[in-house]
């Protein structure tokens, strides 16, 4: 079997976030070195604070400052810090019950090794030097053996409170079209149109996806189709994409190629957009170096009858 | 052994609108289902279980926010469960809490569903860059626009109905306080003369970005004896789904819509739709989808729907209203625009839809789709308690 290709696949995405009261509190608490927690209904103190009681569901709004300085309750060694991770470093994830909190708190420990690190060991927060009201507010922690540092009583209402923040989130993905694309993507490559054939219901199906959705079954035999083909429908786009360089308005529109079961969509260009019509034959054209023809143009044959495409809308 | 009747006896709401930078996603689902709570008289304990719904977890980038919600619900303890079918999500999750009672799993089980499309790129999330692939040259109302045309095509309709449906939605939505449009100076030819985006699609034909949360509590025979306002009652409930893409896929009409509505009226025993049914709340996220789906349900016959619209049919003092509430049209928080138009059905039947209530309904559709058109949820509702 031929090479499958592959290619990698990055989603990036920084999205937004409505904190709320309660996640507004913390953060625009960490921002001035203060950590805060909230106190549930049967008396709990709970860091990071949430908005509803996990136990009776009633909204809790009851801020309570808790200490710097905490106990390491569980952790685990980060041999290969990634890309977007608290250090670059070698470091421990650990999650530690700040003095005063009944929960524990997920974050970084910055220690030499997993032999320097063990449940029970205090550590204390290690402030980044610039902070603007996030969880990166706090750098990491850090081993402690100090005196246990006393909470300031902080009522957790703040001037200037963050009310949002940006969260960048990333994917990343290695992507493979597998058999059956990779076999049309090369046949482009020779500028020809590859489909495969469904054995039960002989539908074609370009692009091919090794099997036919509808009978379940794997296709295999590869039949050719096109090169010309005619518009099933269209629509006249008037928005400008942000990300794409093509000049509106223009016509995108379904193609069913001669030969194939269902349409598949492109641009269609060297005829005026309010000149296209449902029926019109087109063939396409290739630029140097695509993989996929730039757009489809009118091949000059006489309108397709629109009982020849009405199963194909 | 029968199936549990299956009543409404709570719905709730937020106010719908661009964006709630007030409130966290918690605090916006807390409040639609505190609403439908309080509109049933009920406490959190009553609460048997929990069914959340919305659409893809790429929106707003909060990977499975079920797990995060369960304490704003008051589901920590109760079973929890999140439905995903795209757009018609907010339906389909409705139905899975109504299985739950009708299968005598549950007695009560609040169900609920919300996008904060203010904190998510809909259009980036379905819009990857997949490799070796042209990039998508239209977005989401490049994608529909075709099968609009297709569909003028095949009936012969007039261009003007799309602007009747959205000149109408957009009036019904000044009658019901939580729609996001409020447009009091719309008129049918600002509707004509908005933008043409994809033609043949205008504007003021396409439906906004939402934020908002829609709950309801569905219980059983014993629960809705203990309601303190009417219960709406399900006659009928039903999803299908077909693959986006397929060699005969009818996008105009699309044959899971149809398989799914007949399953509705066959276990509601609706002869004629067009005659059993007083009114529908129908998933029309571009104007056009109107009378395409009054086809595909059943309302009119193929080629005919338009001809429903044009003749004021489906207007809120028509003989078969469509879209009391404003739709889609009027207001979209994705994921829970589906689950909006099921309680806009129940509240009909209850009586409690306030402005924009149509006299005497009994029987009431609420219809879901989503994604490619390739997955329905529709539920038929009644005032009155099915003969089980």
């Amino acid at each position: 079997m031929p090479e499958v290709l592959t290619a990698p696949l990055t989603v990036e995405f920084p999205f937004t976030r409505s904190l709320g009261p309660v996640q507004s509190a913390f953060l625009t608490g960490l921002r001035e070195r203060v950590v805060l927690g909230v106190r549930t209904g049967d008396g709990r103190v709970l860091v990071p604070p949430v908005e509803y009681d996990p136990v009776t569901a009633d909204e809790i709004r009851d801020l309570v400052e808790v200490a710097p300085t905490g106990t390491v309750t569980t952790w685990a060694w980060n041999h290969a810090p990634r890309r977007g991770q608290p250090l670059d470093t070698p470091f421990a994830w650990v999650l530690v019950r700040l003095d005063g909190a009944d929960t524990a708190l997920l974050h970084a420990l910055d220690a030499p090794g997993p032999d320097a690190v063990h449940t029970g060991m205090r550590v204390r927060v290690r402030w980044a030097a610039s902070r603007e009201g996030a969880i990166t507010d706090i750098a990491c922690f850090e081993p402690y053996d100090g005196e246990q540092q006393q909470p300031g009583g902080h009522s957790g209402e703040f001037a200037d409170a963050i009310t949002g923040i940006v969260t960048p989130a990333r994917l990343d993905y290695t992507y493979s079209p597998g058999r059956a694309q990779t076999a049309y993507l090369r046949a482009l490559a020779d500028r020809r149109t590859m489909g495969e054939r469904c054995p039960s219901c002989r539908k074609v199906y370009v692009p091919p996806r090794g099997a036919c959705p509808t009978c379940g079954v794997a296709t295999t035999e590869q039949v050719e189709v096109g090169p010309a083909g005619t518009v099933t429908t269209f629509c006249i786009v008037n928005i400008k994409a942000r990300n794409l360089d093509i000049e509106v308005p223009y016509v995108y529109a379904h193609i069913a190629l001669d030969g194939a079961g269902l349409a598949l969509h492109g641009r269609i260009g060297g005829i005026p957009y309010d000149q296209v019509r449902m029926g019109l034959r087109v063939e396409p054209v290739w630029t140097e170096g695509a993989r996929h023809p730039d757009h489809y143009r009118p091949n000059g044959e006489p309108d397709a009858e629109y009982d020849t495409y009405k199963e194909l809308l | 052994m029968s199936k549990e009747p299956v009543a409404v006896v709570g719905i709730g709401q937020t106010k719908h609108m661009a964006a709630r930078r007030d409130v966290s996603i918690a605090g916006l689902v807390r409040e639609a289902a505190r609403a439908a709570l309080d509109d049933a008289e009920l406490t959190w304990a009553a609460v048997d279980a929990v069914v959340i719904g919305k659409a893809p977890d790429f929106f707003e980038g909060v990977m499975m926010p079920e797990l995060y919600l369960a304490d704003a619900l008051g589901a920590v303890g109760k079973p929890m469960l999140r439905v995903h079918t795209a757009g018609s999500v907010g339906g389909s999750t409705a139905l899975v809490a109504a299985n739950l009672i009708a299968a005598r799993v549950h007695g009560t089980v609040l169900t609920l569903a919300f996008e904060k499309q203010s904190e998510s790129n809909a259009m980036w999330g379905l819009s990857l860059p997949i490799p070796f692939q042209q990039p998508l040259l239209a977005g989401a109302g490049g994608f529909f626009a075709p099968h609009v045309r297709a569909y003028m095509r095949r009936t012969g309709a007039p261009d003007h109905i799309g602007s009747l449906v959205a000149y109408k939605d957009r009036r019904n939505a000044l009658k019901n306080p939580y729609a996001h449009l409020h447009e009091h100076d719309i008129t049918l030819e600002k509707v004509r003369s908005s933008p043409m985006l994809w033609d043949p699609i205008r504007y003021s034909e396409t439906c906004p970005s939402s934020d908002g949360a829609c709950a309801m509590v569905l219980t059983d025979r014993a629960g809705a004896a203990r309601a303190p306002r009417p219960p709406a009652w399900m006659l009928g409930g039903a999803m299908r789904s077909e693959p986006t893409l397929f060699a005969g896929k009818d996008f105009v009409s699309p044959r899971a819509g149809k398989d799914c509505a007949a399953d509705v009226y066959r276990q509601a025993q609706i002869a004629d739709p067009r005659r059993d049914i007083d009114a529908v709340e129908m998933y029309v996220p571009f104007s056009w989808y109107e009378p395409m789906w009054l086809e595909n349900l059943g309302f009119a016959d193929e080629g005919e729907g338009w001809k429903l619209t044009e003749s004021g049919v489906t207007e809120l003092d028509g003989d078969l209203p469509v879209n009391m509430s404003g739709g889609v049209l009027s207001t979209n928080p994705i994921g829970a625009s589906g689950m909006i138009r099921f309680a806009e059905a129940a509240l009909q039947v209850r009586g409690q839809a306030g402005e924009h209530q149509v006299d005497g309904a009994r029987r009431v559709l609420g219809h879901a789709y989503g994604g490619g058109s390739q997955f329905f949820s529709m539920w038929l509702v009644g005032s009155e308690r099915p003969n089980a």
